[in-house]
């Protein structure tokens, strides 16, 4: 479990997410904001480079709605 | 019992084991009300138990993947793997669903209207092979009775151990969907929940839960009996079996039919008394599926293979015919509106895209000004961003909608609609 560097992915629970927009300000890299203001996740792994900030934007979700999922 | 249909009713029950003979699941030819259970055991003979011992189970299991059988829901997968998955759990309950919540089809409530305990088989079965100690069988409300009927009976005559529950679905588009089933269960709220956990790790009261839909529990109950080379005996090499069917709209007689999977389309159409006047367009599959040419589908076979090319399958067993006189864009707007307002209100891109999409949808169809570029960056926006695949299938319907009608939307927007007749049932709008 030497999770720091392996290949993870950003999930969002549509149901818990509310469409606040915090994640989409935090992680332009990654997210941005559909016509009606809720997350759309870029396909594929979280670059190594991002996923501090990836892992920051996760806590900070005010509905808990983004999850980062490691890929074995 | 009825002794006018004594003998052609005899003559089923002996040609219901030979392996190329349809209907199976239904009985042939007019049999008024639900087969009781002694019709039942002497049509297909009595349920063979795979017992308690594990070995036995996992060869049925085995069977099951040799037979082929997929889930006849919609999703069509194979259901010898969620056999397995879920018997891997502690535990577990099965579902039996029969919510059926789509307007257009009949297939669930037909069979189980008429085959009752073929489905009960099915369940009690696919608990015995997962190690299931309860049932819950989800029945639409038009055919509730029928089950407790039928449960009851069984219960009388003393067979089988396996607490069976009844519950009445959830009438709603989306209350189909299995977490939406196994949420209206337990908590009486028939919205999906989120993935993860899956079914078959935590579901009904945090149990590995099978979730299959009536149809393919009836399958089941017969590949138990006469074996997987039986069931595979009609059907294609790839989509082995027989499916039910609802046929409806501008055909002469709506029905359900049960057919062999691959059989062509217009063959299909036939069974309904074929054609009740010129089509341009078949639904199929259902309110989540796509709309094709008539005639560039009707020797096609009907099966996921078969209609590929067309970018079309069979979902849930659903041909509707579109006459030359309806608008297909029309019926896909009115469609498009039911799907936004069955959206479970959990997703934001569900709940606000579908019904952005369909105002977009009305706007074409009605010929008053729309955009349908933007219409198509919200079909995208809205596609695979839900909990579960309710916005994918509505884009699905559309998508397709302005591929086929395509053509059309040019004497929309100068205000000429074709339609004077309409095929597809929707139910009236709720108070929202």
């Amino acid at each position: 479990m030497t999770a720091r560097a392996a290949r993870a992915r950003l999930r969002v629970d549509p149901i818990a997410c509310d469409g606040r927009g915090l994640c989409a300000e935090l992680l332009p890299e990654l997210i941005t904001l559909d016509d009606w203001g809720f997350p759309i996740i870029r396909a594929g792994d979280v670059p190594a480079r991002l996923q501090a900030d990836t892992r920051q934007t996760v806590r900070v979700c005010p509905k808990l709605a983004l999850r980062l999922e490691g890929l074995s | 019992m009825r002794t006018a249909d004594g003998l052609q009713h005899q003559a089923e029950l002996a040609s219901t084991r030979l392996p190329g003979h349809l209907p199976r699941l239904l009985p042939a030819g007019f049999v008024a009300g639900p087969a009781s259970l002694a019709e039942h055991l002497a049509r297909y003979g009595p349920l063979p138990s795979p017992g308690v011992n594990g070995g036995r189970r996992e060869a049925l299991i085995e069977e099951v993947d040799r037979a082929g059988l997929t889930g006849r829901g919609g999703a069509g997968f194979p259901t010898a793997r969620k056999l397995a998955a879920v018997a891997a759990g502690r535990a577990p309950v099965v579902v039996a669903n029969g919510t059926e919540g789509e307007p257009a089809s009949s297939k669930d409530k037909v069979l189980l209207a008429r085959s009752p305990h073929l489905v009960l088989d099915g369940a009690v079965l696919a608990a015995e092979m997962v190690g299931a100690g309860q049932i819950v069988i989800v029945a639409h409300s038009s055919v509730r009775e029928i089950v407790d009927d039928a449960v009851a009976e069984r219960k009388r005559g003393g067979c089988g151990q396996i607490r069976i529950k009844v519950t009445t679905a959830a009438n709603r588009f989306v209350g189909g969907q299995a977490s939406a089933v196994v949420h209206w269960i337990e908590s009486g709220i028939p919205t999906p929940t989120a993935t993860p956990p899956r079914l078959s790790e935590r579901g009904l009261g945090a149990a590995p839960t099978l979730v299959q839909n009536v149809e393919t529990l009836a399958h089941l109950g017969l590949i138990a009996r006469y074996g997987a080379s039986w069931f595979r005996s009609v059907g294609t090499p790839q989509e082995a079996g027989s499916m039910l069917v609802t046929i409806l709209g501008a055909v002469r007689e709506p029905c359900v039919q049960e057919i062999a999977i691959g059989t062509p389309i217009g063959a299909v159409l036939s069974l309904a008394g074929g054609p009740s006047a010129p089509l341009q367009a078949l639904l199929l599959g259902g309110y989540f599926g796509q709309w094709v040419d008539a005639a560039a589908a009707a020797s096609l076979p009907f099966s996921w293979a078969g209609l590929a090319d067309l970018g079309a399958g069979v979902g849930a067993g659903l041909i509707a015919a579109l006459p030359n006189d309806s608008c297909g864009l029309a019926e896909t707007a009115k469609v498009a509106r039911y799907l936004a307002d069955e959206s479970a209100g959990q997703c934001g891109p569900c709940v606000f895209g579908l019904a952005a999409v369909a105002d977009q949808v009305e706007r074409l169809a009605d010929g008053r000004t729309s955009e349908l570029g933007l219409l198509r960056r919200w079909l995208g926006q809205v596609d695979g961003r839900g909990a579960c695949s309710h916005p994918d299938g509505a884009v699905r319907l559309i998508r397709s909608a302005l591929d086929r009608f395509g053509p059309e939307l040019e004497q929309h927007a100068q205000g000429r609609c074709c339609g004077t007749s309409s095929v597809l049932p929707v139910p009236p709008r709720r108070q929202r």
